[in-house]
């Protein structure tokens, strides 16, 4: 029976180091290769060694997939294909495949020069995991190689993530990997046509969740920014450099235009300027009011944000500075935090979730007097500020993508085991449609119904049309005719023939040995059928064609033997013909 | 002409093709025009190869055929076609029959029977498909033809079968167009089956292909457009095909959905997998809710559109489209409009700046969460959440609709629209703002929420804060607080932007007159004034403080207490700006000056009927004396011409009729005076120079009708037969006056000729009127009809002049609703001493923003026209997208206009202004005539002109030479 496997080597019950190992039809596919955020040390990367224990991950694997550029979908891929050593190709979108380098090149600078880790994957590693790189388009259909094949959806979420349809023959797997059903300041709403896949493996990052609207916090976010600039504060919003930035961006920038506002607003530099490049060329990425007023002005050229110096930060008068890194642990926002926190004009804004520990953290939760380094004590008067701004998909998003896709069953990664359970048990709910929540390591076998195209001819076919009068696609519709079956839908179904066997007993009187009586059958039946092949096989037995003749002795009358005569289906004209003869008895051979 | 065609068609039932021909010879004598069909015959037995032929085919539908001739040219056709091997010729063919078919006075029955003949034998699925389409054509020629209608179905049902989705399609359309559902029909003993079109349609909803399937929804979305009333059971049949894998037919169905749910809104649904039922028009409002989550756009703005028109839908199921139960781990969470509401009312300020105050609160009952509601649940949430703005537009628009009927459902809706208000396209935030208006009369708008519109009027677009001033116009503000905080805004608004200060002003004065008794409270605070100390008397020239001066007026005109509290420099002031600003100043009842106001303030009221009186009045006197002695008529005419123009500037609600009334008169002025001149008694050649006075008389009464006919709204036929009268009083004049003017006869004779069509022509389009101009001008010279046609010009003339004078002056009835047309161009303004510098020969920009008042269909006729120093006049037609319509009868002109120039060596002025273009033959009743066919219209309907409506603005503009 054919099947589809699925393992998720990371991200199974978990969120982080994304990696799911599918096999559909005899091809194996592993979508994303990411890293766990929270460990430093072997766990951090996914278990390769699980894919095959011994030989080559290029013979076993088809393909890699990798669905978008965050580090927790991406960051193992060199580690994977240069160090393990997989030669194979990767699959992503074009602005995944532009910036995806240069997060890996950051996070390998954090943590071989910062943190000074030994036996890490090199510049020179990043570059040539790069090089096995094939970029796709959106809604182009790639073919890896004759049977199987790929396709990219739009999947929001952050600039060139997208869904994958992986394509085997009739049976398909689709992958969201991260995506977002509501569209955002610069980014456009997930979207996927009615494909029916056998599954769909979905992220649930936010499984039970349902979220407000997006123009409330958008509003409350301006409206604070303003308010802050309007008497004369400087506002610190401490961000992560991609995705979330961008959007923030896009904000106050159009606010400024709108509002007239004149007030600076500062970037911090590095790799944020080479990320907004890919912004400004990958616009058919964007969403539509981007889109369509690029030609005017390209959205990502902004005209009141500028590169920030370390020195404004003490001129006066208000301001507007994003800086990295977004939870306020280290580098130019903590810096710049210190600076203005004494000031009770200013705010801090922060825009996402700060783990625990950080001074982003602290003063979230009401910490008013912060510890620093070298026992000093910060004291924080200016405003803090909460905004959650996410792109991944709510669960009414979720359902509403299941909806859209129509799969015969669903597959949740990529969210907390407990969260899952409450949105499969909707799924299946709902939907009715079957779910499944593997952790890692652990294998989901799904049997699959291929279809086997069945040839009609167009007589029959053009007959039977006419006889019904009114169209009906979508009902069943009776037919008359033979199906015949070749070998090769056997062989497609992973089924086995059935075989037919007759078989029949013949009683002879013969007091010789049950050798003997073999043998003597064997003479007649070589004199009587000329043109078959009648074998004597060294067990005694005696073959004709495929018919099988054992000889026995009877268990109460050793007089009497009895001849086991055993055919298939096929040869049942040869073999009742064979009974019909043995039935007659022997001829008394004169030896 | 109708019954020569009846004729004809009979014959040539009978006739064979040969002899026809012949016919069309005679007929191409008769019509001294070279008969078309004939050249067609020709070209196409020439024609050696198909692709020749369609070449003819294809210059000969170049040209249109007269409807005299296109019977022949169908026979040529059908002729052809039958030789014809070719497909994409017979095609051409095919869809030539259709054209022709559709020709004006052209009835298409007799060629039925051979576009059936030849459907029959036609193997090529393309050409079948455009057999259909020309039956079609015929078809709906035929509405009145139940035979033929029948055997068209029929047909169609007949090749229903057909394996070509093109087949299928056009007979479905053909079924939706010409089916009936009427049994009666049947019962007329045709022999034909009854077919129930509403059953066969029906069975191809399944169809295999998408677009049979669209085409089949279309089908019955025609057949309930054509008046037939669809069955409940295609309810059902449609709901499933709300999960067609195509977008095309889940747009189609949504429709036909919403069509079943208004025919039966209130018949009773089971739920499925429940024993419940619910009302028809709730469960399809609930289907159509569903789709505007569907994945493809153009569904989704088709539901979200039609959702706005579902009105009889319960207000419990509305209700949900705005609701959308938010969760944060498994914890009911409040939305932000929730917790700003709760804040609120427990009268603390929003805060927001504790983290986590948007905490979850309970915890949730997991099996109790539905995820995806069967029912409306938060379909507008979504809308307006859509990443297609025409989605959000189409959301806000329907939300506009529900709410302007349920007041309930405007209140809930009133936080999401405010939320629109922040919206990324400029488009969208000014359709919400816009609806907001229209909804305004059914809500009251909580602080929090004024708070967020009021943060748009710093928008940098102009259109956005003047769509918001009319906004705050009509709105319904609940606390003294929030008058506070508008005023507050609209001032700092001001600051920013003093162009605005006419829009604030307005929107203050109304603000004002409509919350007295909150702005009572804050008068003190507003004209800081002090109970003991004087303060210093405000700047009167600052905008800021005429607008809270506008502010607190308009809150004493009904609040007789508030003057109390006033200073005594604000009693002058008052004074003041009742004069200069009197539109945005009411009179007031001020206690200290009693004796002002009082005899002022009574006839406030009835004011406005004594004047209507006089108007009349004075136009009775007018008419009355019609045989009063010239002078005396010159003098009243010249008395009531000041009049009514200085009533009109008084009174601004009768400007329109008064206008109207004296540019009559003044018309009718002209005309006296040029009949007064000496000049008709002398003999003719001796007064060659004095005859301007009559003839420019002409010209300008002629000018005075064109502007009398255009440039006024709500202008009736009754009026259009007067004007017209005496446009065509003012060209025998003109005739007149040429004749006297001119020697030799030979140019008269053409005058002559076109002014008798042009009689003849009034007498066509006005005919039901003529009874109403007895006594007339007119009704004399048809009168005189016979006579004239048969006289030599120079007698025509005589006849006319004494006609002329004769004629009696007619009553101008008035219209009711009466408009003149104006037009402000608010900018460029024309105070500006630098000039616009630009290359030569290059273009420069010119921004142009003007009001326009009462215009009708201005996209069309409003045009700008540049004239240069050097005499040059340009004219300009604005894209139809720069006109905006914030209010009914006013229009906004927003453009740019590009001036070019070569160099000149000192800058100079160019002069802007705003035309209103004419076309004669847009205002002229269609009479049965005209439609006919027969006539074509040349005499007068191609007189199109420019009127110019508005104060021209002078722009100093420099051309500087291109550097090399």
């Amino acid at each position: 029976m054919p099947e589809i496997r699925v393992t998720p080597l990371g991200a199974g019950q978990d969120v982080g180091r994304s990696c799911i190992l599918v096999s559909i039809a005899g091809k194996n596919v592993m979508l994303d290769c990411g890293m766990h955020m929270g460990f430093s040390d072997d766990r951090r990367f996914p278990d390769f060694s699980y894919i095959t224990r011994n030989g080559r991950l290029t013979d076993f694997l088809d393909c890699v997939i990798i669905s978008h550029f965050h580090l927790d979908h991406c960051g193992a891929l060199p580690y994977f294909s240069e160090m393990v050593g997989y030669d194979g190709p990767i699959y992503m979108t074009h602005p995944t495949q532009a910036i995806c380098p240069i997060l890996l090149e950051d996070y390998r600078k954090i943590a071989v020069d910062k943190k000074g880790e030994a036996n890490f994957f090199t510049s020179q590693m990043i570059k040539d995991c790069m090089k096995k790189v094939v970029a796709v388009h959106l809604h182009q259909t790639v073919q890896v190689d004759d049977e199987l094949e790929i396709k990219a959806y739009y999947a929001g979420h952050v600039l060139g993530a997208a869904m994958f349809q992986i394509k085997v023959g009739s049976e398909s797997v689709v992958y969201t990997g991260d995506y977002n059903m509501t569209p955002d300041r610069h980014l456009g709403a997930a979207w996927i046509d009615k494909c029916r896949p056998n599954l769909l493996i979905t992220e649930s990052t936010y499984a039970t969740t349902i979220r407000d609207s997006k123009r409330c916090r958008e509003r409350d976010f301006l409206k604070k920014v303003h308010e802050a600039v309007e008497r004369g504060g400087k506002v610190l919003i401490p961000v992560f450099a991609l995705g979330r930035a961008q959007e923030l961006c896009i904000l106050l920038e159009t606010f400024w235009e709108r509002m007239n506002l004149k007030a600076p607003i500062y970037f911090s530099t590095g790799l944020t300027e080479k990320a907004n490049h890919y912004y400004k060329l990958f616009i058919t990425w964007t969403n539509q009011k981007i889109r369509k007023t690029f030609v005017q002005r390209n959205m990502f050229e902004f005209k009141h944000i500028k590169a920030f110096d370390r020195a404004f930060a003490d001129n006066p008068g208000p301001m507007v500075v994003f800086a990295t890194p977004g939870m306020l642990h280290a580098g130019q926002s903590l810096q710049i935090f210190r600076k203005w926190a004494g000031n009770e004009k200013n705010m801090v804004i922060m825009p996402g979730y700060c783990v625990q520990g950080t001074v982003g953290h602290k003063i979230l939760s009401g910490q008013r007097k912060l510890e620093m380094e070298g026992r000093q004590v910060l004291e924080v008067k200016m405003q803090v500020e909460y905004m959650s701004f996410s792109a991944h998909a709510d669960a009414k998003g979720i359902m509403q993508l299941v909806g859209q896709a129509e799969p015969e069953s669903v597959l949740l990664v990529h969210g907390e085991a407990k969260k899952m359970e409450f949105l499969k048990q909707k799924i299946e709910q709902e939907l009715r449609v079957s779910c499944y929540m593997p952790a890692n390591g652990e294998t989901v076998t799904l049997p699959t119904s291929p279809s086997i195209p069945v040839g009609v001819s167009l007589g029959l076919l053009k007959r039977e049309m006419a006889q019904g009068l009114l169209p009906d696609a979508k009902k069943p519709r009776l037919l008359h005719g033979t199906l015949i079956m070749k070998d090769s839908a056997l062989k497609e179904l992973g089924l086995a023939e059935h075989q037919l066997r007759f078989t029949c007993r013949v009683h002879l009187h013969d007091p010789r040995k049950e050798q003997e009586t073999a043998l003597r059958v064997y003479s007649h039946l070589k004199s009587v059928l000329k043109d078959h092949c009648v074998q004597h096989l060294p067990d005694g037995s005696v073959t004709v064609e495929s018919i099988l003749i054992q000889a026995a002795a009877h268990s109460e009358d050793p007089g009497t033997k009895v001849l086991l005569v055993s055919w298939t289906y096929q040869d049942e004209e040869l073999g009742s013909y064979l009974t019909s003869l043995l039935k007659k008895g022997l001829p008394q051979a004169s030896s | 002409m109708a019954a020569h065609l009846k004729k004809r068609v009979y014959e040539e039932f009978t006739k064979v093709v040969q002899q026809q021909q012949e016919e069309i010879a005679t007929k191409k004598l008769r019509l001294t025009k070279p008969s078309k069909s004939a050249a067609l015959h020709i070209d196409l037995c020439k024609a050696t190869s198909p692709a020749d032929a369609l070449q003819y085919l294809l210059q000969f539908a170049r040209k249109p055929v007269e409807a005299e001739s296109v019977e022949g040219v169908v026979r040529i056709l059908l002729e052809h076609y039958y030789k014809e091997n070719d497909p994409s010729v017979r095609l051409k063919i095919a869809s030539l029959l259709g054209l022709l078919s559709k020709t004006a006075g052209f009835s298409p029955d007799c060629i039925m029977d051979d576009a059936i003949n030849i459907l029959q034998n036609e193997k090529s699925h393309q050409v079948l498909a455009q057999l259909l389409d020309t039956l079609l054509a015929i078809g709906t020629k035929l509405p009145e033809n139940q035979a033929i209608q029948m055997r068209l179905v029929d047909v169609a049902c007949k090749h229903l079968t057909d394996t070509s989705h093109g087949v299928r399609n056009k007979c479905l359309q053909l079924l939706g167009n010409l089916g009936s559902l009427e049994k009666s029909v049947t019962k007329d003993g045709e022999g034909l089956a009854v077919r129930d079109v509403q059953k066969i349609i029906g069975d191809y909803f399944s169809d295999q292909d998408p677009r049979v399937r669209t085409a089949a929804i279309k089908a019955m979305l025609q057949l309930h457009e054509r008046g037939l009333k669809l069955h409940q059971t295609i309810y059902n049949q449609a709901c499933k095909l709300l999960s067609d894998d195509y977008e095309q037919v889940r747009s189609a169905a949504v429709q036909l959905i919403w069509v079943v749910s208004q025919l039966y809104p209130e018949s009773i649904v089971p739920i499925p997998s429940s024993n419940e039922e619910i009302r028809l028009v709730d469960d399809a409002f609930g289907k159509i809710c569903h789709m505007v989550s569907d994945g493809s756009w153009v569904v989704r703005v088709q539901a979200a559109k039609l959702l706005g028109s579902m009105e009889q839908v319960s207000s419990h199921f509305l209700e949900q489209t705005l609701d959308k139960k938010l969760m944060s781990d498994l914890r009911r969470k409040r939305t932000a409009h929730e917790r700003a509401k709760e804040l609120y009312s427990s009268g603390e300020f929003s805060s927001g700046r504790k983290w986590g105050d948007d905490a979850p609160k309970e915890e949730i009952d997991t099996g109790a969460v539905n995820l995806i509601e069967s029912g409306a649940c938060g379909a507008f949430v979504h809308g307006l959440e859509d990443e297609m703005y025409e989605v959000r537009i189409a959301a806000v628009e329907a939300l506009c609709m529900l709410a302007q009927s349920s007041p309930s459902f405007a209140e809930k809706c009133l936080d999401f629209l405010v939320d629109m208000f922040n919206d990324e396209i400029e488009e969208v935030r000014l359709q919400s703002i816009h609806t907001m208006r229209k909804i305004s009369n059914n809500i009251t708008l909580r602080e929090d929420q004024l708070d967020t519109v009021l943060a748009v009027l710093e928008d940098s677009s102009r259109d956005i804060r003047e769509a918001l001033h009319e906004l705050l116009c009509c709105t319904n503000v609940s606390t003294k607080e929030g008058i506070h905080l508008a005023l507050v805004e609209l001032l700092k608004n001001l600051t920013k932007y003093p162009t605005d200060r006419d829009s604030i002003w307005k929107c203050l004065k109304f603000l004002g007159s409509r919350h007295p008794t909150l702005v009572l409270p804050l008068v003190p605070e507003l004209l800081s004034t002090h109970p003991f100390f004087d303060t210093a008397e405000p700047d009167m020239d600052d905008p800021a403080y005429i607008a809270v001066l506008v502010l607190i007026f308009n809150a004493a005109k009904t609040c007789p207490t508030m003057p109390a509290l006033f200073s005594d420099h604000t009693f002058r002031h008052y004074a003041y700006l009742r004069d200069s600003l009197s539109h945005l100043v009411p009179a007031l009842r001020l206690p200290g000056r009693k004796l002002v106001s009082s005899a002022v303030s009574p006839s406030i009221m009835p004011h406005e009927d004594p004047s209507h009186q006089f108007l009349q009045q004075s136009l009775e006197r007018v008419y009355s004396l019609q045989h009063l002695d010239p002078q005396g008529t010159q003098e009243l005419l010249e008395l009531t011409i000041r009049d009514l123009q200085r009533l009109g500037e008084l009174q601004s609600e009768l400007a329109g009729v008064a206008d109207f009334s004296a540019t009559y008169l003044r018309c009718q002025l002209l005309l006296i005076k040029a009949l007064q001149e000496k000049l008709w008694n002398v003999a003719a050649p001796l007064y060659l120079k004095q005859s301007d006075l009559a003839s420019a008389a002409a010209k300008q009464i002629m000018e005075e009708t064109y502007k009398m006919e255009f440039m006024y709204s709500g202008v009736e036929n009754k009026q259009v037969v007067i004007i017209h009268h005496m446009r065509l009083q003012a060209k025998a004049l003109q005739l007149i006056v040429t004749a006297r003017t001119t020697r030799g006869v030979d140019p008269l004779f053409g005058m002559c000729e076109k002014f008798l069509q042009e009689v003849d022509f009034f007498q066509r389009c006005f005919i039901a009127d003529l009874p109403h101009l007895q006594d007339s001008f007119v009704d004399k010279l048809l009168d005189l009809m016979p006579r004239l046609m048969t006289s030599k010009p120079v007698e025509v003339v005589k006849i006319l002049q004494t006609m002329l004078r004769q004629s009696t002056f007619l009553h101008l009835p008035l219209p009711e609703q009466i408009h003149k047309a104006s037009a402000t161009i608010i900018e460029p303004a024309g105070e500006s001493d630098n000039p616009l510098r630009f290359t030569s020969g290059l273009v420069v920009a010119l921004d142009v923003d003007a009001t326009l008042e009462h215009v009708q269909d201005p996209q069309n006729t409003v045009k700008v026209q540049v004239l240069y120093p050097d005499g040059q006049a340009q004219m300009i037609h604005p894209k139809p997208a720069d006109f905006r319509n914030p209010g009914p009868g006013r229009h906004r002109l927003i453009t740019q206009v590009y001036l070019s120039h070569t160099a000149w060596t000192e800058p100079c002025q160019v002069e802007v202004r705003l035309l209103l273009a004419y076309n004669s033959s847009s205002r002229i009743p269609k009479s049965p005539w005209i439609e006919g066919g027969e006539v074509s219209p040349q005499v007068e309907t191609s007189i199109e002109g420019t009127i110019p409506f508005s104060k021209s603005v002078k722009v100093y503009i420099m051309p500087k030479p291109a550097r090399r």
